[in-house]
């Protein structure tokens, strides 16, 4: 294995296990998520009472008992502020510091610098979406009392592996803005201020285009009602939160057989059941695509702007 | 000592834009010598060796140390070089040690034979009481030492130091002077110095190069220098008397062999066709005068860099 790369994954694991920043926004995300979860566990005996008792155990995931909101919820929300934290600094904080010009004055690749930077992260990452998921479910499993089918254990490994996915895109954002800004501060407000336009603006953005284009009233005719939320469905889209969210509905929710709108037509003849893991897997293909195309996107440009930079500050 | 070239560049160009910041520069520096590399802030010196260690790549030119091609073979060149970048930084969170550590096992050493060598060398820095305490603590004589061990670490043939002295104590400077002297006097390595301090090299600089916008001006042995940049200008003279009358003037006219007489402030500068300091001194002295200053100007770097920029009309 390549030295260079080896000796800097260590000591970047090193500075992330040991920085108070990082061990503050585990307990965050930690106990959050964990509170999310016994609140559904709490629910959902009840629930099952009433409905029907089939994914019981995925439930733990995605029901939103009581007065919190899911694990889903909360980690589609806070798991991008785990990525943005571990990479804000990752280059810009080497050059403050002046230490970036030693570390490439020894005999490493320059290249080594930011793969050990982002694989770290990424093993950071792995290890803590692993580690989360696995608490939740043996924590539900424990208030429930009821143990997880095959299919459900797979379909809690897809969320988790798209999890994983979905935060190392925001840590290849962050790695990016950490090349592009030559303040740490900026480029972590720079993170914060696209998180939230991911999160929250581009939906407002995407209603405010679509009724632009497709004015719908009272009156309005089915077609344009329908070419209205397609476009903003669409425009939503270009958010890998909604990506994410929608991926992770459909794969942790089997009753769920297609996305955006169903005409009445459309679902004529359908028998009610839950969608066979393979199908449900297909549907969120793209998804996942097209979450993994941006995050490769976001490192090939920090990648190459990075072995393009002077070195002096 | 042998005459081996183990530093070369030919040609080396490194253009910003239409800006160049370094112009043409043909340099030979040869094996266990102590090299300045002279020149005020801006003049190309920390782009020349960031192009000698292959981080910067020369826009024309090229550079060779011991043998190898900085720009196509910078992993064999790093190994070979140490480079201490000016205003060195470590990671403030780890301490000495740790910070050493790292650049060890970047070079690929491990274990006991590391922990020894950042013994040792933390001792021949005089870090020893210091080396486990966090290097955010540390005073700035202290990082600078700390950046000449962590230059040692891999044992270098080529040390490049980027002003080492810049910040510190005149004590500090005083030792950091001697350390680095040492590397060359005692262990055989070849130094390369880059400052715009030309005191502090003229006391361990064998040879200099001086470096103004881009360009190499003059090359070689401190005492040759003031020659090559000279050129066929006389010899100037520095001179304060008390006291400083009307008829000090005319006696100084009066004198043979002085070409020109100009003043500022205090001194005046005689332009002298052949050294007169003694006809001089007993004229002064005859008529009553005391010589407060009287000094030669040649061979110190100050001089040089004060004539090269009065003919090029920069200051």
């Amino acid at each position: 294995m390549n030295r260079g790369l080896y000796v800097l994954f260590r000591k970047e694991l090193a500075d992330h296990f040991t920085s108070k920043r990082f061990i503050i926004i585990m307990l965050i995300v930690a106990a959050t998520c964990l509170a999310g979860v016994y609140s559904a566990g709490l629910g959902i005996r009840e629930a099952v009472a009433k409905e029907s008792s089939e994914f019981v155990f995925l439930r733990l995931f995605t029901s939103s008992g009581g007065s919190l909101p899911s694990f889903a919820t909360f980690i589609s929300f806070l798991g991008p502020l785990v990525g943005l934290s571990m990479g804000f600094d990752a280059i810009n904080g080497e050059r403050n510091g002046r230490t970036l010009s030693r570390l490439l004055a020894q005999p490493i690749h320059r290249d080594d610098v930011i793969n050990a930077k982002f694989l770290a992260g990424l093993f950071i990452l792995v290890m803590m979406v692993l580690t989360l998921g696995l608490a939740v479910a043996g924590f539900g499993i424990i208030l429930t009392g009821i143990p997880p089918t095959w299919e459900e254990v797979a379909r809690m490994f897809i969320f988790m592996l798209i999890t994983i996915v979905y935060i190392a895109l925001w840590l290849a954002v962050s790695q990016l803005f950490s090349l592009l800004f030559k303040q740490t501060a900026t480029s972590a407000l720079a993170c914060i201020a696209l998180w939230l336009f991911f999160v929250v603006f581009v939906n407002l953005f995407a209603g405010i285009i679509a009724d632009g284009l497709y004015p719908v009233t009272d009156q309005s005719p089915a077609g344009t009602v329908l070419k209205n939320y397609n476009l903003r469905h669409n425009i939503s889209r270009l958010s890998p939160t909604l990506l994410y969210d929608e991926a992770v509905v459909t794969i942790l929710n089997p009753g769920i057989r297609s996305l955006g709108l169903v005409l009445t037509s459309q679902v004529e003849g359908a028998i009610p059941g839950a969608l066979p893991f393979g199908q449900s897997l297909l549907l969120v293909w793209p998804h996942v695509t097209g979450i993994i195309a941006a995050t490769m996107i976001c490192f090939a440009v920090s990648y190459v702007s990075f072995m393009r930079q002077e070195i002096r500050a | 000592m042998a005459e081996e070239i183990i530093i070369r560049t030919e040609n080396l160009t490194k253009c910003y834009g239409d800006f160049k910041a370094v112009d043409g520069l043909n340099l030979e520096i040869r094996k266990g010598e102590v090299f300045g590399l002279l020149g005020p802030n801006g003049a190309g010196k920390t782009t020349t060796i960031l192009m000698l260690l292959g981080l910067t790549e020369p826009t024309q030119g090229g550079a060779w140390i011991n043998g190898h091609d900085c720009t196509r073979n910078p992993m064999a060149v790093k190994s070979f070089v140490s480079y201490l970048p000016d205003n060195v930084g470590f990671y403030d969170d780890m301490t000495g040690r740790e910070n050493l550590r790292l650049t060890g096992r970047l070079n690929g050493l491990e274990g006991d034979a590391l922990e020894s060598r950042i013994a040792s060398l933390g001792g021949r820095v005089g870090l020893s009481g210091a080396i486990d305490n966090k290097v955010g603590t540390y005073s700035r004589g202290m990082r600078q030492r700390l950046g000449i061990a962590d230059v040692l670490i891999k044992d270098p043939g080529v040390v490049i130091l980027d002003e080492p002295t810049l910040g510190i104590d005149p004590q500090g400077i005083e030792e950091l002077l001697q350390l680095i002297k040492e590397l060359s006097v005692k262990d055989g390595r070849t130094v390369v110095i880059s400052s715009h301090l030309l005191h502090q090299m003229q006391k361990i600089c064998d040879r200099v190069g001086i470096f103004v916008q881009g360009r190499l001006l003059a090359f070689g042995p401190l005492e040759t220098l003031w020659e090559q940049v000279s050129g066929q200008q006389g010899q100037l003279l520095e001179l304060t008397v008390e006291p400083d009358d009307s008829r000090l003037k005319e006696l100084l006219n009066q004198l043979a062999d002085v070409e020109e007489i100009s003043r500022e402030q205090t001194i005046y500068t005689l332009k002298l066709k052949k050294d007169i300091r003694r006809e001089l001194v007993d004229t002064l002295v005859g008529h009553g005068y005391t010589i407060s200053h009287l000094r030669m100007r040649q061979g110190d770097l100050d001089d040089i860099y004060r004539l090269y920029f009065k003919q090029e009309g920069v200051v």
